[in-house]
């Protein structure tokens, strides 16, 4: 059994694989509280928190095991498994060093490593809430998450309501106390069927538990964005006060009414490519049209404006920074995300004009801008104007900003061009067998204060339907997944399946995913790929935002 | 701050005179607040009304005998991590709906507070109305029309039983709190800048809060 200094990552592994009658057998957490039930049981004094949830459950099984600092790094706890005392479950569970497991899996064919069909789709309207969760189709979801507080008290959930699932949470929390108990800290938890990984923010702790062989790191990203999109409601420095201050908080009090942007977000993670790539897709428009569109907003500026930022249909049509303040530090793609799925999750930006504190997590997670978001298309509601700014009194003055902008448009009938403007079909591209791309460009100019961007097509027939559409993206996770693992990172991958034929490549300009028809050579894809970044070379301007306008709105500045 | 002036300059229309106020609405979450806004500025009513992020801004005119009272209404969220940004709303405004839900008496209570805290710190001349909303609930209410009255009265606010569903007295109640506003002109862009609501005198207005970029 080989050392690994890094935390400990652990691993579930199913000894018996003949016991799987169903595929979904093993499963979550649940099962997790069974793997604990080892033998060596001593009351330790560190792991009060344990304790307190033994008595609440007045269940033996979730007594603290101790393990001793040596041992704690590898987590072998094979040779002292025994049957769980209650006999209703006949697995019996090993924890092996997770690098071991993993290289495994890596060898596997790809196809192999997709994860099932999609049993529901996950864009139902959000009544998970009421969801049963000792139900079978609870322990279904491809995938599950949720936040809790280091006292253990549940603060979300994505499916079912999250007192339904306190002890369910109780037990995350007793196994991320007792790995830190051992000076430790746990970082994910594989079975055949799930992966569970796990994350500490601060006093919150996160848990994605999903069946969809999506690799740890790129779970762990889709956890870093819940955390961000409650740090952007609340602040980092805010949550960490209110547990300094209380260490059994309710959370969900400030979070209330929230539970649904979290939701969205999880859907799109799910469905958007974006979250990905850590990159924006922007509509394709002409370049004449954008440059134009920001110049208006470049023009409508009022002092500590930092932030105009222009969505249609969801996606960005351009936006304006402020100077000093991009030049201090750049907007991150997960920001403009949080913002993104803000304002989709919610109609109520319908209502009215909005003034609201948001904080952007990965510009500064300490504080507030303050963010004016109004549609200007209503009642149809698809063209939506944002602009932040650092005042918290400057709603008149922003909001008269956006009458100008509004003004300006209406000018050039620009609403009716945005209307028109819509994503391109991959039949554009003129390549036969190519049926759907996601292009990331790294050579853009100005790089250091660009926005990071992505260009795809629609995706079209045969991935139409939500299933299609899932499975294809789920391929692309696996690509990517492999491309950027941190133990064997890969340049180029080639994968015939059944159904299509994928390419991956990364070079020090591009990050390109190809999916063709499953007949097409080898050959014939490297040259579809040259015909592909050729017409992207030629279509640039209007894929992407090529420079980023600024303007200054800094009070001193010389703009009477 | 020239951008303002420009927004009204349209004189003085000598038939009627147009006044501006700013209104604000405050109560615990999920009472109905925006649901009242949306009845009275677009007629509308969405059982399943989502749950206002921060503020909204409206206007909505009513018209009263030679007067034309333009509301600048925040519609403000109730949920608690809004709370402390309350004073950003309501300061400066000259009237407010306190509302609350008569199936919920902790929401009544909730009313109470945000009353106490608009008398301690809005401006004094504040026109304060109570609205007991979702009054179509009749058979499930919990806090009865006697008390809040009761308490509307010697608190010295208006008070009306509203139903954003039905629409009963929602119109009724923004007209009444109309009715009781001071009729200066506020065509005037000097009253107008003042009614806007913004003190740039007031030393609280400097956010010590103020973040990046500065």
């Amino acid at each position: 059994m080989e050392t690994t200094d890094s935390p400990v990552v652990t691993s579930l592994h199913q000894s018996d694989k003949n016991e799987m009658q169903s595929e979904n057998n093993i499963d979550s957490i649940t099962e997790v509280e069974d793997h604990m039930t080892l033998p060596r049981i001593e009351r330790s004094k560190e792991t009060k928190l344990l304790d307190t949830l033994t008595e609440n459950n007045s269940n033996p099984r979730y007594l603290p095991v101790d393990i001793q600092k040596e041992e704690a790094v590898v987590f072998d706890v094979s040779e002292t498994v025994k049957a769980p005392e209650d006999g209703g479950h006949e697995d019996s569970g090993e924890f092996v060093v997770a690098m071991l497991a993993r290289g495994k899996l890596e060898e596997q064919d790809v196809c192999k490593r997709i994860s099932p069909p999609i049993l529901e789709t996950s864009l139902e309207a959000s009544t998970h809430w009421d969801e049963d969760v000792t139900a079978e189709t609870w322990r279904q979801h491809r995938k599950h998450v949720f936040v809790l507080s280091e006292a253990g008290k549940p603060i979300y959930s994505r499916y079912g309501s999250e007192e339904a699932l306190s002890s369910t949470m109780g037990v995350m929390m007793a196994l991320v106390s007792f790995i830190q108990s051992g000076d430790n800290v746990i970082r994910s938890v594989y079975s055949d069927e799930h992966t569970v990984v796990f994350m500490q923010q601060g006093p919150l702790v996160l848990v994605s538990v999903s069946s969809t062989r999506q690799s740890e790191q790129q779970l762990r990203n889709e956890l870093l964005y819940v955390y961000n999109q409650i740090v952007s409601m609340l602040t980092q420095a805010s949550i960490t006060r209110i547990f300094e201050h209380k260490k059994n908080y309710d959370l969900r009090r400030l979070l209330a009414g929230s539970e649904k942007i979290l939701d969205g977000l999880l859907n799109l993670v799910d469905f958007d490519p974006s979250f990905l790539l850590s990159a924006v897709h922007c509509l394709p428009i002409a370049s004449s049209f954008r440059d134009s569109l920001s110049q208006i907003l470049q023009k409508a500026i009022t002092p500590n404006l930092v932030f105009s930022i222009l969505i249609a249909k969801n996606q960005l049509l351009t936006i304006a920074q402020e100077k000093m303040v991009i030049e201090d530090a750049k907007l991150d793609p997960s920001d403009l995300h949080l913002l993104l799925n803000l304002i989709g999750a919610s109609s109520a930006f319908q209502a009215g004009e909005i003034w609201t504190p948001i904080c952007l997590p990965s510009f500064n997670p300490d504080c507030y801008f303050y963010a004016y978001i109004s549609y200007l298309d209503p009642p149809e509601c698809t063209v939506c104007l944002l602009l932040l700014s650092t005042d918290n009194e400057a709603f008149y003055a922003v909001a008269e900003c956006k009458r100008k902008i509004e003004e300006a448009m209406q000018a050039q009938n620009a609403l009716t061009s945005i209307a028109k403007a819509q994503s391109y079909s991959v039949s554009q591209v003129g390549v036969s067998d190519l049926r759907h791309f996601m292009y990331k460009p790294f050579d853009v100019p100005d790089n250091h204060h660009q926005l990071t961007q992505f260009t795809s097509p629609e995706m079209e027939a045969p991935y139409d339907s939500e299933e299609e559409k899932m499975r294809l993206l789920d391929l692309y996770r696996d690509m990517h997944g492999r491309i950027h693992n941190t133990s064997r990172p890969l340049k180029l991958i080639y994968h015939v399946g059944l159904r299509e034929t994928l390419l991956a490549w990364v070079t020090t300009k591009f990050e390109l995913y190809t999916c063709f028809s499953p007949l097409v050579t080898k050959s014939c894809a490297i040259n579809a790929i040259t015909k592909l970044l050729r017409w992207v070379k030629k279509e640039e301007d209007r894929l992407f935002i090529r420079y980023p306008p600024k303007y200054s709105t800094t009070p001193n500045a010389s703009k009477s | 701050m020239t951008t303002r002036g420009n927004a009204r300059t349209n004189g003085n229309l000598p038939q009627t005179k147009i006044c501006q106020f700013k209104l604000v609405l405050l109560g615990d979450m999920a009472v109905g607040k925006s649901s009242l806004v949306l009845r009275f500025v677009k007629g509308q009513f969405d059982e399943f009304q989502e749950t206002t992020i921060g503020a909204a801004f409206l206007a909505q005119s009513v018209c009263l005998d030679d007067t034309t009272v333009k509301f600048e209404i925040w519609d403000t969220a109730g949920q608690e991590r809004y709370h402390s940004l309350a004073p950003m709303y309501y300061r400066g405004a000259q009237a407010a709906i306190v509302v609350f839900d008569i199936t919920k008496p902790e929401t009544f209570e909730r009313a109470k507070a945000w009353v106490k805290e608009l008398q301690r710190q809005a401006s004094p001349n504040i026109v304060i109305a109570l609205a007991g909303n979702k009054s179509d609930l009749a058979d499930k209410r919990l806090v009865e029309y006697e008390e809040a009255q009761t308490y509307a009265e010697d608190t010295g606010l208006l008070f009306m039983e509203t139903s954003a569903k039905t629409a009963m007295n929602v119109n009724e109640l923004f007209l009444a709190i109309a009715k009781k506003m001071p009729k200066t002109d506020t065509q005037n862009p000097t009253h107008a800048a003042r009614h806007r609501g913004v003190n740039l005198q007031d030393p609280d207005a400097q956010s010590s809060r103020s973040c990046c970029g500065n």
